[in-house]
């Protein structure tokens, strides 16, 4: 039984977060690639941004005599999603509206993309330098333990992870109503599917814009928050996962926020799976099997966790190029 | 046109002698050294995207490569491993990978001698985990033994270093012709997505397979091709000296290959070869039409810059004397490339040569200026009582990534075409307006 907990532990409650956290990514990568028709590569420093964010403003909090027995990252996120709009719109409105006004290439955009990601790179270093902050300073981490009968062991998850994974499942449902019940959801469906239909029905094109960026950068922040909430605050925190969240959004199909929730959490799960040792699920019948069966039963080493989303990808890319949810042809 | 090239480069050697007088010979000449195996880079990078419109994202990964390539055949020979069991057991963990790929690629012909798709998709799959699991049972052990205390590392081959930036072009080149054969076919953003993907793994890769690299414990010196400062010392030249000379010893080294690699590849871009890859670029389906072999050709331009990737980063490996896998970075290594031929030129060399110059020369230089700057700026915020920045020295390192930003987005929204704009191309695609045609989402 221990190591059934275990693999709840390590396989179950890591997944749902690492998923929960790759999902709020894609599906603002996926409405920008279906929408504004560019990979956003800034989608990961916004992220990071999003936690930064959070981060000064619980310190704001803390510095005005605010004291809870909660983190006071949490009162904050809130404002924090709205200044991380805020700072999205503007990025748009200067960098990459101007070449979207001259006609450039989704190319171009991606490679203006890209001095985006710099500058905010350069920036978050340049003003909190390159170590590693907490979101609990003033109070430690609350961590659940569920007892499990006939197990040595008990369900853990922190409390961070749980409120996490209930706010990503909160903001998937509002995501859902909006795009299937609201009249702006629908222009929105409407201009990923078909932009120049979209726009001679007499949709506004900037005001869809303008929605994505403002879900877009929202959910970031959330992922963003939830990320540095679960780990530190760091400034490569989200940079390095960009590789799981592209792979989400182009495996569950370029534009299709559904493929993106569930593709998200298929490689949060592949991951913690891939990585996972299975030689422990089998020590209760370690008397019985035969000498040669490793104790390490990893199918990849923990260090190539990296290599997982990516063959996933690929595997995608050549067997279906539209992605499970059949988005727009990679080819 | 001409003009315009003569007086930026005149401007870049202007830059180039300010910086000497103002930071010093020796440093100026390892600016030089750095700045013209990145223009290396940059050259394959212009290959690929200048030329062909391929977009490669991977060149972090690519001159990793070359630094491994330049580590192994430099560094000395390790008695211990050849003397153990080490060698051996590789060997048949190379043997145990021929027989995956040849089973894999049995199970990819299936279908030729009548086997039904659906079978034939299964038996690949069970084709391509069987040769995973015996693979691993090969390389497991291999692993362990030569990571033992004992033997650590398998060391190099003792050859001279400018064998390893021939095997780092060779390893780079054929890495790329992988990747090409997979990933070519894919749309511009999906292969940037990929090829970032493979340059990640590639890092994760050499940074964590202690046997072949060491890993995160380094490997150092590096030989030189020419003769180091140290040995200028011995013959008698000041300290200060021996760096200038045997920098600039290194620097003529790099400058002429440098040279031969402009000048073949300027001849190449004026030829029929070069006008077709234009073609090609341009409109692709239209060159697919007059008959030409689109995706050979790209594969050629992909392997050919990913060669010139491959030894620009084993030249910088050389040169640092120093192989840290984790020292690389995105930013760094891929993106500044970037940066350098956008900024200088995409599509013209001459501009490409200048950008990467220019860019480093602004990338290696903002640090000491933005220090400066913030050295001036605490001065003031601490006559005013509101006291001093705190950590100048690590914020100016950072303070450069964001200026290389700036000047990119500055670059697209003013000269998106760079300084030195590609000769009698008049309008580039990706600078036309965009044409919103149906097939625009399925190309």
């Amino acid at each position: 039984m221990s190591e059934f907990v275990f693999f709840i532990n390590n396989v179950i409650v890591s997944g749902l977060v690492a998923g929960s956290i790759y999902a709020l990514g894609a599906v603002g990568v996926t409405l920008i690639f279906g929408i504004l028709r560019f990979a956003h590569f800034a989608h990961g420093d916004m992220m990071t941004l999003g936690a930064f964010i959070t981060l000064v403003l619980s310190w704001v909090l803390a510095g005005m005599g605010v004291s809870s027995g909660l983190p006071l990252a949490y009162f904050v996120v809130p404002l924090a999603v709205a200044i991380t709009i805020v700072a999205a719109l503007g990025l748009d409105r200067l960098f990459y509206a101007p070449l979207r006004a001259k006609g450039a290439k989704p190319v171009t955009l991606l490679i203006a993309s890209i001095g985006v990601t710099m500058m905010l790179q350069g920036l978050i270093r340049l003003l909190f330098g390159t170590g590693t902050y907490s979101l609990f300073d003033t109070v430690p981490k609350v961590i659940h333990r569920i007892p499990v009968e006939g197990s040595t062991r008990d369900i853990t998850f922190t409390q961070p992870q749980a409120i996490g994974v209930i706010v990503t499942i909160i903001a998937v449902v509002a995501l859902h109503l909006f795009l299937k019940r609201s009249r702006n959801g629908k222009a929105m469906r409407a201009v990923a599917d078909n932009p120049d239909l979209a726009q001679v029905s007499g949709i506004n094109i900037r005001k869809i814009v303008r929605l994505t960026w403002i879900i877009g950068a929202g959910l970031a922040c959330l992922a963003g928050t939830f990320l540095a909430l679960d780990v530190t605050v760091k400034p490569d925190l989200a940079f390095n996962i960009l590789l799981p969240i592209f792979a989400a959004a182009i495996v569950g199909g370029v534009g299709q926020v559904y493929g993106a929730i569930v593709a998200g959490y298929l490689i949060g799960f592949a991951e913690v799976l891939a990585v996972f040792n299975w030689g422990v699920l089998l020590r209760p019948f370690r008397d019985s099997l035969p000498e040669w069966v490793p104790a390490q039963l990893a199918i990849v080493p923990t260090e190539y966790k990296v290599t997982v989303a990516f063959v996933i990808l690929v595997v995608t890319l050549l067997l279906r190029p539209t992605g499970i949810f059949r988005g727009a042809s990679s080819t | 046109m001409i003009r315009r090239a003569l007086l930026l480069y005149l401007g870049l050697f202007a830059l180039i002698v300010a910086v000497g007088f103002a930071m010093g010979a020796p440093f100026t000449v390892r600016l030089l050294v750095e700045a013209a195996a990145y223009a290396l880079i940059a050259l394959g990078l212009n290959i690929q995207w200048g030329f062909g419109g391929l977009f490669n994202f991977g060149i972090m990964g690519f001159m990793m490569i070359g630094g491994f390539a330049a580590v192994f055949m430099a560094m000395p020979v390790s008695a211990p491993f050849w003397d153990s069991d080490g060698p051996w057991m590789l060997g048949k963990a190379l043997l145990a990978a021929g027989a995956g790929a040849l089973v894999i690629l049995g199970a990819n012909r299936l279908h030729r001698i009548g086997f039904p798709k659906p079978l034939q998709r299964t038996l690949q799959v069970i084709a391509w985990i069987a040769a995973y699991i015996f693979f691993r049972t090969q390389i497991d052990p291999a692993i362990a033994v030569i990571e033992s205390r004992e033997i650590g590392w398998v060391g190099g081959l003792g050859l001279p270093v400018w064998l390893g930036w021939v095997l780092g072009g060779l390893l780079a080149a054929g890495v790329a012709w992988l990747i090409g054969k997979a990933c070519l076919g894919l749309r511009s953003d999906y292969l940037a997505i990929a090829t970032i993907g493979i340059a990640e793994i590639i890092f994760a890769l050499l940074k964590n397979m202690d046997w072949l690299t060491r890993g995160t414990l380094t490997v150092s010196p590096v030989p030189w091709p020419v003769p180091l400062p140290q040995q200028y010392q011995a013959w008698g030249s000041t300290i200060d000296e021996s760096f200038i000379y045997a920098r600039a010893g290194y620097l003529l080294l790099v400058l002429a290959i440098l040279g031969a690699v402009f000048f073949l590849i300027q001849r190449a871009y004026g030829s029929p070869w070069g006008r077709m890859m234009r073609a090609i670029r341009d409109n692709h389906i239209a060159a697919d039409a007059m008959g030409k072999d689109v995706r050979a050709r790209q594969l050629q331009l992909f392997v050919l810059g990913s060669a010139l990737m491959g030894i620009g980063g084993s030249i910088l490996i050389s040169f640092a004397q120093i192989y840290d896998p984790s020292s690389y970075s995105t930013v760094n290594h891929t993106f500044i490339i970037w940066v350098m031929v956008i900024v200088g030129g995409a599509g013209n060399n001459l501009g490409a040569l200048l950008g990467a110059f220019l860019i480093y020369i602004v990338w290696i230089l903002s640090e000491p200026v933005s220090q400066w700057l913030f050295t001036t700026i605490s001065g003031w915020t601490e006559a005013i009582g509101w006291g001093a920045i705190p950590d100048i020295t690590s914020r100016s390192v950072q303070m450069r990534v964001f200026v290389l930003g700036l000047v990119i987005v500055l670059a697209l929204r003013f000269a998106p075409r760079g300084l030195i704009p590609e000769i009698g191309a008049g309008r580039r695609p990706q600078d036309q307006p965009k044409q919103e045609s149906p097939d625009e989402a399925v190309q």
